[in-house]
């Protein structure tokens, strides 16, 4: 794992020169999906139609697009919620047929189990796979201890507030270990401030473990300065218009100052251009539904 | 009430409109306001009244037959309570009953919380248990009582079976309901981290349903102290609600309001106790 994290910045250079096996073996790829939501007068709502897609390791995907494009169907697409209605999900080479501990969710109202409290919370997928009590704690410390809630582990999650709530859920869903992470708007219900903060910490995290993640979300600003690929998808039918490989998560890294990356020109002028695509998806949207 | 208005029209006014807020008011909300001293200014008005009207020095306005004084109904209380009504103390009665609420309410929760989480996580066992619970809920006990009695005779297991009866539609509705109320995010997420189906469904949906279980088995409880006279109505000496209609039929109206009074405070009680376990079970509830 530390390996791979000194990678990365390679990796998002030039396509990986070796190691292809274990790239490969835990690639999480769409292929050809296509989702149609029955209706009633026959013909079905396209929230998806051929979407193919590839995460690598390390991979930072941000979804964003314009409401009805098809995100929150992909993401549930990617963690089995949902069954596409052609075309197929694999992880590592192995089709994926059902939710599984491979593939963690955090959602955007956090789904936290408010009959146990912070640290049982964070040990519960632990303890339905059989971990003793010793190891989950353990293991509930160390993830506690990066999303900075180590002092709240025996309060109860309603006390929390909506922030640590969502950090919980975070720390939830990393002690599964999983191969990829998936976040639906987590940050969609907090308040800019915290959101700013939550931010940093995810890029953190992430540098830490170096997961694969896709992240939905509706701000732009939110979506230049985590991913390291951004995918812009368009509604009627869901589909990926655009794909970007971006690099402010690292010039962040390289200065530790959010708000220096966000003002630069760089950063701008990408904003406009995401914000012109996204906002000519909506007008068209508004004409047809006019 | 003191108000600039009209006097004529003042007090209806200051109840139908809107008034202004006081500060810490929303405006406009239904029904503000503490109601505690309204409340028990009512039942001492009650209790006053009641006491008035029977009160031997003017006449008594209602005779004793129909409304004993409460002096009276108190002294009733302690001589149950000691000597005992038709060879049995007040205790006893009050224990009689206890075992065949309690026994049958047991029973109901046992087998009630177990259908209601089937019928709501199973189409099979929902539209087994469906027409037959919903045909019988609505159904007022004495109109199935006749029945029991001619099924299963005139002993204990026919007062048990009345009680489970009206005290099983609630636990199974309730535990249906909460096992709705469960977000698909929290079964999702559980789904994610690696769970089982049997694992969601004891850690997750049984835990979320709970409030909602707990709150069917409050009303089961009650619905049991409402449908106890009707249980004890056949074959039994012994037993609040036999009490009470033995008492009725002898015209002891002192002992047929005390049996009502005791069964009040007792099944109010049991709703506080039920109350209190809500706040210590699931203290998230509503949050």
């Amino acid at each position: 794992m530390i390996d791979q994290t000194e990678n990365t910045p390679d990796q998002k250079a030039a396509p990986p020169p070796g190691g292809m096996d274990s790239a490969t073996a835990s690639e999480l790829i769409a292929d050809d999906v296509t989702v149609i939501y029955p209706t009633r007068g026959g013909e079905g709502v396209h929230a998806l139609q051929n979407v193919s897609f590839t995460m690598k390791p390390g991979d930072f995907v941000v979804a964003l697009g314009a409401s009805g494009c098809g995100k929150t169907t992909f993401l549930n697409l990617l963690a089995c919620f949902l069954e596409p209605t052609s075309g197929h999900v694999t992880l590592g080479d192995e089709p994926v047929t059902g939710p599984g501990a491979d593939r963690g969710v955090v959602f955007q109202k956090h789904a936290l189990l408010p009959w146990l409290n912070v640290v049982k919370n964070v040990t519960f997928g632990l303890k339905l796979q059989g971990i003793g009590a010793t190891k989950r704690r353990e293991i509930a410390n160390k993830y506690l201890k990066l999303v900075g809630l180590e002092d709240f582990v025996n309060h109860s999650t309603y006390e929390l507030s909506g922030g640590m709530q969502q950090r919980v859920g975070l720390a939830r869903a990393l002690t599964s270990d999983p191969k990829v992470l998936l976040m639906d708007e987590p940050l969609g219900a907090l308040d800019a401030l915290t959101r700013d903060s939550m931010q940093e910490l995810l890029l953190d995290i992430w540098r830490e473990t170096h997961k694969a993640v896709f992240f939905i979300t509706h701000s732009v600003e939110e979506a230049l300065f985590l991913a390291t690929r951004l995918i812009v998808m368009s509604p009627r039918p869901g589909r990926i218009t655009h794909e970007f490989e971006l690099d402010f998560y690292q010039r962040f890294f390289d200065c530790r100052d959010a708000r220096k990356v966000k003002s630069d020109p760089d950063f701008i002028a990408m904003r406009e251009k995401i914000l012109s695509i996204i906002h000519g998806d909506e007008v068209e949207g508004g004409q047809l539904n006019g | 009430m003191a108000n600039s208005r009209k006097p004529s029209q003042g007090f209806l006014k200051n109840l139908f409109s809107a008034g202004p807020a006081k500060p810490g008011d929303a405006y406009g909300a239904p029904g503000m306001g503490n109601s505690t001293s309204i409340a028990i200014a009512s039942a001492i008005g009650l209790f006053s009244f009641w006491y008035l009207v029977t009160m031997p020095a003017i006449g008594p306005l209602i005779k004793p037959l129909f409304l004993p004084s409460p002096g009276a109904v108190w002294a009733k209380f302690m001589l149950v309570a000691t000597d005992g009504y038709q060879d049995r103390t007040l205790w006893q009665h009050t224990q009689a009953s206890f075992t065949r609420i309690f026994g049958s309410f047991a029973l109901a929760a046992i087998t009630g919380i177990p259908i209601g989480m089937a019928m709501a996580t199973n189409r099979v066992f929902r539209g087994i248990f469906d027409p037959p619970i919903e045909f019988y809920r609505p159904l007022p006990p004495l109109g199935y009582l006749p029945l029991t009695v001619i099924w299963f005779g005139i002993d204990e297991t026919q007062k048990m079976v009345l009680l489970y009866l009206a005290m099983l539609a609630p636990i199974v509705l309730n535990t249906r309901a909460g096992v709705r109320s469960v977000a698909i995010e929290q079964i999702h997420a559980a789904f994610s981290l690696g769970a089982s189906k049997v694992q969601i469904l004891w850690h997750v949906i049984l835990k979320g349903a709970m409030p909602e279980i707990l709150t069917g088995m409050r009303i089961a409880i009650g619905f049991g102290w409402t449908t106890l006279v009707a249980a004890e109505l056949v074959a039994t000496e012994e037993g609040l609600g036999a009490m009470i209609m033995s008492a009725s039929e002898f015209l002891v109206t002192d002992v047929v309001i005390m049996g009502i009074i005791v069964i009040g405070v007792i099944a109010y009680t049991f709703d506080l106790f039920m109350r209190w376990l809500e706040r210590k079970l699931v203290p998230w509830k509503g949050k």
